[in-house]
């Protein structure tokens, strides 16, 4: 029975401020919504979704799964032999895409793999040989992985291997480049394939050495400590990479491997930021992948952008993309770079902001804000405005400056289409143009009208209702 | 040379009532013609023609219309200005101390932040469902005032409710009291042993009001909704507000008020209601059922206190209208079934928007283009086809007050019936808009007119002020509406 009667009236008002108003008058405690009505052409759609009867429980297995996976570094190794990767074969971020609609720095990224492959003499004649469908192009996270920016990956590079223990799934990425000119930002040039070619040659091979010798590095403790040290797991992962070489580094020396190479490997990685960003986004795919194919769940699983499109997966609706164009980012520019020569979104590290980090972390990371000149008190803004749209607070990712609340993670599309809230990116910028690298950091969102095309594919895959049958059955 | 400026802004959203304040102070800002500022409905967008204004290209639902016509440019700037600063100043008040923490979104947003309680759902009623889903999930109890909330959401939420052990209050609950609180359109009344579940909101206030003059109090009133018992929704929220009142130590004496329910329905209830420890009395509106006041004088004397005289103020100047029909025009849908149930044994069939029986209805769209024609004819409204797009009106007058200057002028029309409503909610002042107009009715068309007032003493529109307001302009009121109605009978009977 109910307990109306029973307890002291709180009132929460949505919608006529004046009805707030008149019970604040009878010095009744009222919290008034900050109402308004659902993203256009969803509300039709929100009514079957939200009735699912299953959708509770299914999202509460969606969290939980996500929750309870810890993610562990258990290897390295060449993408050919780990993924069964031909060549001639690539991977990249985001949705599928073809090379004709690819974007600049995903036409790079791959003008610059081909000849790295020796596919090709020459980025130009890479540039030929693609737009005569040379090559296959699959995007990443159609093999369990993820590749930040172009996140191009061919069969010579070496990549992560992430593992849970638990369930023994399994989740790669590449190893990180560095800032700047590099081949995820579409540059091609001979520094780039010559760094290209150390990773594989040398870095690769110590880091699985050090790996092999170390034993699994838990990188979803190294992403729970890091949130309280000014990293947010997307666009600052400074703590997080320093922590890795700490764990790696005894290992890297007794690994028998030419000092020399262990100290340029130690200063690549420690002089390099970003470094730990290629260990946060296979550990956050990890925990998504566990939630997904939960039928009526209606919890993002993957948020991804190739550049061209913005594509987004849902746990209820399998590999389903939900795409709509990119936007481009807003932010700072490196050097002479300004607003006209960024390229639309671009990259597969949104999966940090599905999982609960990135823009969804700002708070723990108020550096970040000032990308786009925001104020500490912004960062604190982003962190809270997201906990509208998502499930659950992460038990592992705390803010100090929330007193320590999880990070808000699970995104709820039935939430955004509601609150017309969209996730907070924090992102890289490429340079439009095949070849230019990066152009600067800032801000974006995803397109909106992902949301509503996901939620009208989840009205679509409820069970049939019989058209005399009102109720549904809630037991 | 008139300047004119007409915008359809996306992402920008206010409620109908705050957006009626924005238009009508930009209406009176100096050299405007006129101005629209609101969603753009197709409702909305309707009238810009209508206005003389051109119709923006893409505007859908989630555009705010922001539509200014005046005397020339620079009146137009001044007057836009005003609409943005009112607009802003809608804005919701900062919490204690400068917080950083914005307003929540969804209810189950404010639930997390500020604890559970009951939710009170005000949005418009397609959106109501998502809002009200929302709130049970989060474990809150809820009222919606929401009206055109489609019957199939209206059954998954109570059945929800009902696995949660929660209530669903409403659709279209316009009135309830917990804990003391009068919510949407209702009133402070002294705590007391009489508990309401109300299956109708005009019908629960009269109960509340004619019970405050009496000096009864009450311990709750519970809103289930205009068609809980309905054959369709079959009482399932009547049951739980009554397992509700019958468990609380406070409620001695349970009053069930409804408009005309599905006759299983309330023989349903009956026999739930014979099974509960608190006696149960039954007010449902109809032929050979006892009327509103009738039923609340049993439960007075039931808790052995006096039945008083029911208030009323005669019009300073006695009308004697010519022979012609009877006209209602209500606010209230169940003041107005209680008024036809007692004009058609005394006059014979009444013509309604919501008529007691088919054969009676009024078309659609006839209310509010006329009843010219009709014989005796009452309007609701406050029916969902009426308020489609405005607000309810008990707030907004404007469609009554042109209906009572037609009726006037129809020479066919005799006595005209009117409900006024008090209380929390309800509009600040309704005499000062009445007042003139029953006047300027009775000036021009000779018609008697004839008010309930449903109002408590405690009210802030202020009992006796509006009472002899409307008495000034020429109106008989009432306390009691059945009292009114019956007394219009007379005047038409009379002038025969």
């Amino acid at each position: 029975m109910s307990e109306l009667l029973r307890r002291e009236p709180h009132i929460i008002s949505s919608g006529l401020s004046l009805l707030a108003e008149a019970a604040r008058e009878q010095a009744a405690s009222v919290t008034q919504v900050d109402w308004a009505p659902p993203m256009a052409g969803t509300e039709d759609v929100l009514v079957p979704v939200l009735s699912d009867p299953r959708r509770l429980a299914a999202n509460a297995l969606a969290v939980e799964r996500m929750l309870a996976v810890r993610a562990h570094l258990v290897d390295v190794a060449p993408a050919g032999a780990t993924l069964g990767l031909q060549p001639g074969e690539f991977l990249h971020a985001g949705p599928p895409v073809s090379w004709d609609r690819a974007a600049g720095p995903l036409r790079g990224a791959l003008m610059g793999a081909a000849v790295f492959e020796g596919l090709a003499g020459s980025p130009e004649a890479a540039a030929e040989l693609a737009g005569r469908g040379a090559f296959a192009l699959a995007p990443c996270h159609s093999l369990s992985a993820v590749g930040p920016m172009a996140g191009v990956i061919s069969p010579s590079m070496w990549l992560f291997v992430l593992e849970d223990p638990a369930t023994g799934q399994r989740t790669y990425c590449s190893l990180n480049e560095g800032l700047g000119k590099v081949l995820r930002y579409g540059a091609f040039s001979a520094d780039v394939l010559e760094r290209l070619g150390w990773m594989s040659g040398v870095l690769g091979p110590l880091l699985a050495a050090a790996v092999r010798r170390h034993g699994p590095v838990d990188v979803t403790a190294i992403l729970a400590q890091m949130v309280q040290m000014g990293d947010e797991g997307h666009n600052r992962n400074r703590s997080g990479t320093l922590m890795l070489l700490r764990d790696l580094l005894p290992s890297m020396v007794e690994s028998g491997i030419a000092s020399g190479d262990i100290a340029r490997a130690a200063a690549f990685i420690g002089g390099n930021d970003h470094f730990f960003l290629n260990l946060s986004m296979p550990a956050c795919k990890l925990a998504l992948d566990a939630a997904r194919d939960i039928p009526a769940a209606t919890m993002v699983v993957a948020m991804a952008r190739n550049g061209t499109d913005f594509g987004i997966q849902v746990s209820g609706t399998g590999d389903e993309w939900f795409t709509a164009p990119a936007l481009t980012p807003q932010g700072l520019f490196l050097g002479g770079y300004g607003p006209g020569d960024a390229s639309p979104d671009i990259g597969d590290s949104a999966i940090t902001e599905t999982a609960g980090l990135g823009g969804f972390a700002m708070a723990a990371a108020p550096a970040i804000g000032a990308l786009v000149g925001g104020t500490a008190a912004d960062a604190l803004a982003t962190t809270r405005r997201m906990y509208e749209i998502t499930l659950a607070e992460h038990p592992l990712y705390r803010v100090p400056a929330l007193e320590f609340r999880g990070t808000p993670a699970g995104i709820d599309v039935t939430l955004v289409a509601r609150t017309g809230i969209l996730p907070q990116i924090n992102t890289g910028m490429a340079g439009k143009v095949a070849g230019t690298g990066q152009v600067g950091a800032g801000l974006v969102t995803p397109p909106a009208a992902v949301f509503p095309a996901a939620l009208r594919s989840l009205a679509r895959s409820l069970p049939p209702r019989r058209p005399d049958e009102a109720a549904v059955s809630y037991s | 040379m008139s300047a004119e400026h007409v915008e359809a802004r996306p992402g920008a959203y206010a409620d109908s009532v705050t957006l009626m304040r924005v238009s009508a102070e930009v209406r009176e800002a100096d050299g405007v013609q006129a101005a629209l500022i609101a969603m753009a409905t197709e409702l909305n967008l309707g009238l810009l023609p209508e206005m003389g204004f051109r119709l923006p290209p893409d505007a859908g639902p989630n555009h705010l219309l922001v539509a200014v016509r005046a005397r020339d440019d620079t009146a137009l700037a001044s007057a836009l200005a005003v609409a943005e600063t009112a607009l802003s100043a809608r804005r919701l008040p900062a919490g204690a101390g400068a917080s950083l923490a914005t307003p929540p979104r969804t209810t189950a947003a404010a639930v997390r932040a500020g604890g559970g309680g009951l939710a009170l759902i005000s949005v418009p009623g397609r959106y109501a469902f998502a809002e009200a889903m929302d709130a049970l999930e989060a474990g809150c109890d809820v009222m919606i005032f929401s009206d055109n909330v489609p019957v199939e959401q209206e059954i998954m939420l109570k059945d929800f409710a009902a696995h949660r052990g929660l209530i669903v209050m409403g659709p279209d609950c316009g009135t309830a009291i917990v804990g003391g609180v009068g919510l949407g359109f209702s009133h402070t009344l002294a705590a007391g042993p009489v508990g309401i579940v109300a299956a109708s909101g005009t019908g629960a206030q009269q109960v509340l009001c004619l019970l405050d003059h009496a000096g009864a109090g009450v311990s709750a009133a519970l809103g289930v909704g205009g068609r809980d018992l309905s054959a369709a929704i079959g009482g399932r929220s009547s049951r739980a507000a009554l397992a509700a009142l019958d468990a609380d130590p406070g409620t001695e004496l349970i009053v069930l008020v409804s408009k005309p329910p599905a006759a299983e329905v309330a023989a349903e209830l009956r026999d739930f209601a014979a099974g509960l420890a608190t006696p149960v009395l039954f007010a449902l509106i109809g032929p050979g059922e006892p009327d509103l006041t009738a039923a609340t004088e049993t439960a007075i004397a039931a808790l052995g206190l006096p039945v008083p005289a029911w208030p009323q103020w005669p019009g300073e100047v006695p009308a004697a209208p010519h022979a012609g029909f009877l006209r209602g025009l209500f606010a209230g849908g169940t003041l107005c079934d209680e008024a036809m149930v007692i004009a058609s044994d005394r006059l014979g069939p009444i013509r309604s928007n919501i008529p007691l029986r088919p054969g009676l209805s009024l078309a659609a769209r006839e209310p509010v283009l006329g009843t010219t024609g009709a014989g005796h004819a009452m309007i609701d409204f406050g029916d969902d086809e009426l308020t489609m797009g405005r607000a309810h009106p008990m707030i907004d007058q404007s469609l009554r007050l042109e209906r009572l200057a037609a009726e006037a002028a129809d020479p066919a029309v005799s006595v005209v019936l009117l409900d006024v409503v008090l209380g929390h909610g309800a509009h600040p002042d309704p005499a000062a808009e009445l007042g003139p107009a029953i006047a300027a009715a009775r000036a021009t068309g000779g018609v008697a007119v004839v008010v309930s007032l449903i109002g408590a003493a405690s009210d802030p529109q202020g009992l006796h002020r509006q009472a002899a307001a409307l008495q000034a302009a020429g109106a008989d009121v009432f306390a009691s509406n059945a009292a009114a109605a019956r007394f219009a009978c007379e005047k038409i009977e009379g002038a025969r």
